[in-house]
Order: C-alpha cells, then structure tokens, then sequence
C-alpha cells in the first residue's frame, strides 16, 4: 500500500514538473510573439549574423528571456531597444539608426552612385569637346578648293 | 582615378585589421551599472560595485566554463601579485562549487568575486563573451573595457597605463 502510494506521489510530482517546464509557452502566445518578433530585429554578439530569436547561443536565450520579462513588467518595445541599445551600443540593432556617426553607412552608396555619374558626365561633355575641331582659314580654303573641282587632288 | 583606387584599397585594407568581434561599449564613460550580489565564497556577503567608491578597481568577468578564461588566469594571477589595482572579479552564469572549485585549483587572483548565477548582472555589464574586464575610477565610472582576456601586452600597454593616470587624477 505504502509503495503504491509513493509511486503515484512520484507519478503527480513528474506530472507538475512537466507542467511547470510547459507552463511558460502556453501561458501566453501573444506576449510570444511579441517577444520573438522583437528579438528579430536584434543581433545575437555571440554569433553576430543571427537574430536573437534565431540564435541558439546562451546569451541570446538569456536575452529573449529578458525582453520577455520586461514586456510583463509593461515596458514597450522602444523602451525595450533602448535598454538593449545602453548596454550593447547600436550594434545589436539589424537596421542601424540614421544619425551622425552613421550617415556614411546609409548614403555611401548613393555617393558612389553620384561620382560615378559625375565622372561620367565630365567624360561625355569632354568628348563632345574633343570633337569640335579645330580649322585654319588656310584649310577651309582649301578644303572649298577641293570640292569644286571634279578630279582628286593629286599631289 | 589611380589616386582614388588607392586610397580605395587603403580604407578597405584598414578594415581587414579590425575585429569584428570586439564591439565598442557604450559604457564607456558612463557609471557602472549598480549592482549588489552575493559573493562566491560567502553567500551571506554582499559585494556591489558602490563598496568600491574612492578607488580605482578592475571588474574581471571570468567562469569555471570559459576557456579562454584559463588562458587569461596566469596573467590575472600575477598582475593581482604586483598590487598595482585591486581585481575583482564576478563568476557569470557559474555554480557556486565549480566557481570555486577553479579559484582552489589554479590560484585566486579576486579580492571578492561576486556571484552572478543567472548573469543578470552579466547583461547588464553588456558581457558578450567573457572574460572580459572593466577598468573603473574612483568616481565608479568604467573608463576601459577588454573584450577577451587580457595579455601581458595589454596589461603594459593599456590597463597599467590608464589606472597610474587614473590614480594621480
């Protein structure tokens, strides 16, 4: 009788450790969501080319867990950025913010794009330069020679 | 245009010389964030980082799992010797027996190591990738941070350098 107790003793304990493991993911989808939709849009520093949410390293575990607890204590996702942001620099943020130091980043590109354009305008405008020829009134004349008469000039 | 390549292939050579891995903190100048955690040898003490107003420490972030913390453990164990500033150290994401199980091993070069189980504190430190070592002043502003573990190069060249400043100052 004592056994048989102790097994099903054994039996709801597992039973209620198994629940409390389970209990995290059911409790709430929606704040899950916000939590993994959050976490892909920072960078894990362990692995640096995986999202928080993608990353199996500890730290980015510990991180989502974080951003989980201060999405319950009522923080908004901006808040939650800053806080990421204080601690880890811009650099957990996929898409970089638009400031000073970051200016070059955004509209290098688009630099590249203009001096190619610019040197390539600055060509085309000087082979149009080139192309206007020089001619001496010697020339001319005897180029108007040239053209009235019918035979080819024979030197 | 030959001017402009090579300046090209100058900044992009540049480039290949930085590692990627290690991101500036934007702690650096800012106060240490507070903290106030049981230390490793005794549970029923307290160590914050606010003990240590007036003086300039390092905060080495180590663990018993960390393997390049092994590395850095000979370098850390002989600078403590020297007394040039006192180390602390915080055990991050450890338990309590192997923290303590490596310092009784290989040396303690720690004052206190403070307890961080679940690296909270780590988080808040912006501990990516231990070890890794806060230079902070008296005022308990973090004025240095090493990524990795700390070399006899950086020691002589960077952290000695900045605490001797940091104590006249």
């Amino acid at each position: 009788m004592g056994k048989v107790l102790v097994l099903i003793l054994a039996a709801l304990a597992i039973d209620i450790a198994y629940a409390a493991d389970r209990a995290p993911a059911q409790e709430d989808p929606q704040l899950d969501q916000r939590v993994m939709a959050l976490a892909g849009t920072l960078r894990c520093l362990v692995c640096q080319n995986e999202t928080i949410a993608d990353s199996p390293a500890d730290l980015a575990k510990d991180l989502r867990k974080q951003i989980r607890e201060k999405m319950q204590q009522g923080l908004s996702d901006r808040q939650i950025i800053n806080y990421m942001v204080a601690r880890y620099g811009d650099f957990v943020l996929y898409r970089p913010p638009l400031k000073a130091t970051t200016i070059l980043l955004w509209f290098g590109p688009l630099l590249f794009v203009a001096a190619g354009l610019g040197a390539l305008f600055y060509r085309l405008m000087r082979r149009r330069k080139d192309a206007v020829l020089e001619v001496s009134e010697a020339d001319r004349a005897r180029a108007a020679a040239l053209l009235k008469s019918d035979s080819p000039e024979i030197r | 245009m030959l001017a402009v390549f090579i300046a090209l292939v100058a900044l992009l050579a540049d480039g290949l010389t930085l590692d990627p891995h290690v991101v500036p903190s934007p702690l650096i100048n800012k106060p240490a964030p507070h903290f106030e955690l049981p230390q490793l040898r005794d549970a029923n003490k307290i160590f914050s980082e606010r003990d240590m107003v007036g003086k300039v420490w390092l905060l080495n972030v180590w663990a018993s799992w960390c393997v390049s913390c092994r590395e850095e453990h000979p370098v850390l164990l002989e600078f403590a010797k020297s007394d040039v500033v006192p180390v602390y150290g915080l055990d991050y994401k450890d338990t309590r027996e192997d923290g303590v199980a490596l310092l009784e091993r290989f040396g303690d070069p720690y004052r206190i190591s403070a307890f961080d189980s679940e690296g909270k504190v780590g988080i808040d430190y912006g501990v990516y990738g231990v070890p890794e070592t806060y230079v902070i002043d008296k005022r308990g502003v973090i004025r240095y941070k090493q990524i990795g573990p700390i070399t006899p190069d950086i020691l002589k060249h960077k952290i000695i350098p900045l605490v001797t400043r940091l104590n006249n100052g």
